[in-house]
């Protein structure tokens, strides 16, 4: 039964895809894309309950046997994945119901909606495949559609910056696919499993080694993991709201998974900690922790002060994987989770700032909590979460970091996470700073269509999105139970113990 | 019977929640609030339900309840319903819902299980009372407050730092027997002796309390001490370092209060006094002791809300209380000077009045201890305290030279809850099982013999007689606006002369290393803010880092 559901993870968006873009009807296409969103998000819960205690579930694809077919093998760390993916569509989903047709022309909405699943569709195969090629082509699916749903941003630099992602995108994807040819050229094999059991008859050909370069790049690049990180604030700062919301909370995401399987299932860890990959890892992850925690400091606009703060939050995680223990490799998977919910929340929260103020600009909205008190506490608390309060998600996760770091002694380790917190007090201040306090001069609010001209009015699904996200930064942070255990379960089968 | 089974803290939080938004004229069913959670917690008794939290994987056990945690529960509750009928009639707000978390906090933190629990309603204990000193709206007690809110919270850090050092000696967060030895048990004394007031560390009392609201100060003499002596007989029974503390905590403020004119500080004084009584009989370690430092405490709770409460009356119709320009009220204020004449019976342990029934405990297992000496201090305290608190407040305040005011008396609500602190006292004093049969410790004593009575009569009779003589011949202290310098001199004015001095040799420095810090902020690359994303960049470090990755490699290999 459970394998039968796997692949109505992908064939639901796939098929209903096509449907969406038939209709013009913007409260037509929501409702497809939220049921499906809400569909796939219960078929991943049910998944992941299946394969929470270490079992697995196979899919053959076409009844081909796996070598030569392709496989679905989901484990604890494919459903986890497809869990977050499909929540935050369900999340952004919610928002877009009034966010979508504020900023896309309302001719459009099928289109725009239908790129959105194909994007959902595309991460989730991502999370779902167990063939390396096929992962290939799950990974352009996504990436193509979310080059189409940049572009659709209000401002015209949403069509340089969606462009300018586009080819780096495809230099990224083009890397990937280089490394998997040649990978199959050395194995033969295009099936994960396959490759990792056989890996020893092909260990010694030079081929292995420039394969894997070129397949660790292209993720780094996708992944945006510093210095390979610079198309990410253009192309999350001019999106529309909506996906920003999703794209920034799950295509980053998505690419680490890809990291980690081949990092720990693709390749041995003993031959990749030849090459000192677990230096250069956890190098790149402090400096671009301190880099993205200082640009965003730097920023005078919500988005890209978040996506900036992404960057950091990226860091983190690479950081965690450096680490290479238990403990390390649970808190970069546990902060795939956190950072997710937190940095949705963050940027729904933007997406009301857009939407009632058409700003995002910080010298524009000085004093704005204090007419929309609700989506201020709420926008505040998920930035304590970002900079790892005691009781919200960012503290679990920088506790676990620490203390992995702290457990090797790598000292310039936690000096470098503790300037990335100074520094996210910092930049998460400035929001606080610009919302809270009143300027001299009256806030002016143009082009607004709701409400009118000093305070428009919010809308209800919206703020259901927004408290969504900030109530699960509370639990999850309060009941760290669920997620721990499924990270936890992660790391320990990733690091084979 | 119900059992009680809420934390029982909660019932003041979610009423000063409430009393924000309800209109003012509701104020009087927060008066319900204590008592109703009182009766309650009364009448389930030892009944009442443990309760613990489990927060990832800590135990957070926030009613932790035996038979003392009950008796200073029960206190608190009769100590908050007093005076919130004293503060009725506020038309502020913010000094109701301030003292009701506060009084909440000090529930919570006799009921607190564990350290942790403890910190947390430690650090709201200070934090909602300075907003009762706040609420005087005056520039001194604004400054005042500020100082009592850094010492406060100081003690907070202490008491949390100890908590963890604690954890890693003995591996547990539970607040047990802690008694002195390690670097964290001198810690936790700290902490404690910040809130007790042990000398040197008491300053904050005696400045931060005469410069709150008339209704701030009653509150404030209710809980933060009364808290500290608790956790005291918690962790510290029978420490003997306890017994010289509390022996010169029980006579160094009696000179102060002879010679203060504020009559309210003359009255922190005397508290910090009658703590010292307190901490005596926490250092003694006896049954008997230990019972008389909590009755002591019970006992002080009224008396010394009580004479709070005559001050805070006469400073609200007064509008000040120096003892210097006071006199002759009782003409207009008589139910006042009553009230006030009880109070200070009680304190001075007079027979019959609450005082009494439990200073003798502790006089009494003192000698028991054989500490003879510290006996005569604390004889000579109980002397001391007749002086200046049980004859100076009422005397000066009420009676001697007619300062000519005729102020009208006090309102009625003060009048009631006065009358109210006044009829426990006495109840207290002659009914002694009222209190007795509360106290934690197995053990029998019966105040009324002969020998305490005497001895006590004797020795308020003789100082009475060494005040009249006094007074009669001149020598005795006249009251003088002055200022009179404690050891709060050391960081009212040696730490900042000596800051500024420090200051100055910093400047120099901190200027050197900001501009060997610009030098170097100099040196790092200049970004644009909207320096993003450019392909071609991006490009080329993809190439750099496959070069580095291809050269690793190449020399991962031939070595």
């Amino acid at each position: 039964m459970t394998e039968q559901l796997t692949i109505l993870l992908v064939v639901i968006p796939l098929l209903s895809a096509p449907i969406t873009a038939i209709f013009k009807n913007h409260l037509l296409t929501w409702a497809i894309t939220l049921s499906v969103s809400i569909v796939c998000f219960a078929i991943s819960g049910v998944i992941l309950a299946e394969v929470i205690d270490g079992k697995h579930v196979i899919y053959e694809l076409g009844g081909w046997r796996p070598p030569w077919g392709i496989e679905y093998k989901i484990d604890s760390l494919n459903a986890f994945i497809a869990l977050i993916v499909s929540g935050i569509a369900v999340v952004s989903g919610i928002f877009s119901f009034r966010s979508a047709p504020s900023e896309i022309d309302t001719t459009q909405s099928g289109l725009f909606y239908a790129a959105f699943q194909l994007c959902l569709l595309g991460l989730l195969g991502i999370a779902l495949t167990g063939d390396i090629f096929n992962l290939f082509v799950f990974l352009e699916i996504s990436s193509l559609s979310s080059y189409a749903l940049i572009s659709m941003g209000r401002k015209r630099q949403a069509l340089t910056a969606s462009f300018a992602y586009l080819i780096l995108g495809t230099i990224g994807a083009t890397f990937f696919l280089i490394g998997v040819g040649f990978l199959y050229a050395a194995s033969g094999s295009l099936n994960i499993a396959d490759i990792a059991e056989r890996f020893s008859s092909f260990e010694d050909m030079q081929l292995v080694v420039t394969a894997f370069i070129f397949i660790l790049l292209g993720i780094a690049l996708k992944a945006a993991i510093f210095p390979l990180h610079s198309w990410l604030p253009n192309a999350y700062g001019f999106a529309p709201s909506t996906v920003s919301i999703f794209l920034s909370a799950t295509a980053t995401k998505v690419s680490i998974y890809v990291l980690l399987r081949v990092l720990f299932d693709l390749y041995p860890i003993a031959y990749w900690q030849e090459l000192l990959i677990p230096q250069l890892l956890l190098v790149l992850g402090c400096v671009g922790v301190i880099y993205g925690s200082v640009r965003a400091w730097q920023q005078v606009e919500i988005k890209r002060l978040l996506a900036f703060s992404s960057v950091a939050q990226i860091g983190y995680i690479v950081i965690g994987i450096a680490l290479l223990t238990e403990t390390g490799l649970t808190a970069a998977v546990l902060h795939l989770f956190n950072h997710a919910i937190i940095k949705a929340t963050l940027f729904i929260g933007a997406g009301i700032l857009v939407y009632r103020a058409n700003s995002t600009k910080l010298s524009d909205l000085r004093g704005f909590g204090a007419s929309m008190p609700w989506t201020f506490f709420a926008m505040a608390f998920a930035g304590l979460s970002l900079i790892g309060v005691p009781g919200t998600v960012g503290f679990v996760t920088k506790w676990y970091l620490l203390e992995a770091a702290i457990q090797q002694s790598k000292w310039i380790v936690v000096g470098a996470i503790v300037i990335g917190s100074v520094f996210a007090i910092a930049y998460v201040w400035k929001i606080v700073e610009a919302l809270y306090f009143n300027s001299k001069r009256k806030i002016h609010i143009q082009h607004v269509k709701s409400g009118d001209i000093n305070i428009p009015s919010a809308s209800k699904s919206m703020g259901l999105a927004l408290w969504l996200g900030a109530i699960a930064c509370l639990y999850f942070g309060l009941f760290t139970n669920i997620p721990f255990n499924a990270a936890n379960a992660v790391a320990k089968a990733l690091l084979g113990m | 019977m119900i059992d009680y089974a809420i934390p029982a803290f909660l019932p003041f939080f979610v009423a000063a929640a409430i009393a924000l938004i309800i209109p003012h004229k509701f104020r009087f069913a927060l008066i319900l609030v204590p008592i109703v959670n009182g009766i309650l917690l009364y009448t389930s008794g030892l009944n009442t339900a443990n309760i613990s939290w489990q927060l990832h994987n800590f135990d957070i056990q926030i009613m932790d309840v035996d038979k003392l945690s009950l008796m200073f529960a029960y206190l608190f509750h009769i100590a908050c319903a007093i005076c919130l009928i004293y503060a009725m009639h506020l038309k502020d707000k913010l000094q109701l819902v301030s003292g009701l978390t506060y009084a909440g906090s000090a529930i919570g933190a006799v009921f607190s299980g564990d350290f942790i629990t403890l910190f947390i309603f430690w650090e709201l204990l200070a934090v909602t009372s300075a907003f009762l000193i706040f609420a005087r709206k005056t520039t001194a007690a604004q400054n005042a407050g500020i100082r009592y809110l850094i010492i406060q919270i100081l003690s907070g850090v202490a008491l949390l730092i100890a908590a963890i050092m604690h954890f890693n000696d003995i591996g547990s967060y539970d607040i047990d027997f802690v008694g002195l030895g390690t670097t964290a048990s001198y810690l936790f004394l700290f902490a404690f002796g910040v809130k007790a007031a042990f000398p040197f560390l008491h300053t904050w009392l005696t400045d931060a309390y005469p410069e709150a609201t008339p209704v701030g100060t009653v509150f404030l003499s209710a809980f933060t001490t009364k808290v500290a002596i608790y956790m005291l007989a918690r962790t510290f029974p029978g420490e003997d370092l306890l017994v010289y503390i509390g022996a010169a905590m029980t006579c160094f403020p009696i000179f102060y209060a002879v010679i203060e004119n504020d009559l309210r500080k003359v009255l922190a004084y005397s508290l910090i006094n009658q703590l010292g009584f307190m901490v005596c009989g926490i250092g003694i370690g006896t049954a008997l002791a230990l019972n008389g430092a909590v009755a002591h405490a019970f006992n002080d709770v009224i008396f010394k809300g009580l004479l709070f409460m005559t001050m805070g009356a006469v400073l609200t119709r007064v509008g000040h209380v120096n003892g210097s320009d006071l006199g002759g009220l009782y003409k207009t204020m008589p139910k006042t000077t009553v009230f006030c004449i009880v109070g200070a019976a009680s304190i001075s342990a007079f027979p019959l009045f609450s005082g009494f029934i439990s200073k003798s405990m502790v006089m009494a297992a003192m000698i028991e201890a054989g500490h003879e000496y510290l006996w005569l201090m604390l004889l000579f305290a109980s002397a001391g305290v007749f002086h200046h608190a049980g004859i100076k407040i009422p005397f000066f305040a009420f009676f001697a030279h007619d300062s000519g005011m005729r102020p009208k008396e006090a309102p009625t609500n003060m009048l009631i809850a006065m009358g109210i602190a006044s009829g426990l006292c006495i109840a207290f004093g002659s009914y002694p099982w009222l209190v007795y049969h509360l106290l934690p410790w197995d053990n029998v004593y019966q105040p009324y013999d002969v020998t305490h009575v005497l001895t006590q009569l004797q020795l308020l009779f003789f100082s009475a007689l060494a005040f009249v003589w006094l007074n009669k011949q001149g020598l005795y202290p006249p009251e003088l606006r002055s200022v009179n310098l404690d050891s709060e001199w050391l960081y009212r004015k040696v730490l900042p002369a000596t800051g500024g001095v420090l200051h100055n040799a910093m400047a120099f420095s901190l200027h050197m290393s900001k501009r060997t810090f610009l030098l170097f902020k100099s040196l790092v690359p200049k970004m644009h803010i909207n320096e993003g994303a450019n392909a071609a960049t991006l490009t080329y470090r993809m190439v750099i880092g496959f070069v580095i990755l291809a050269v690793i490699a190449f020399i991962t290999e031939i070595m």
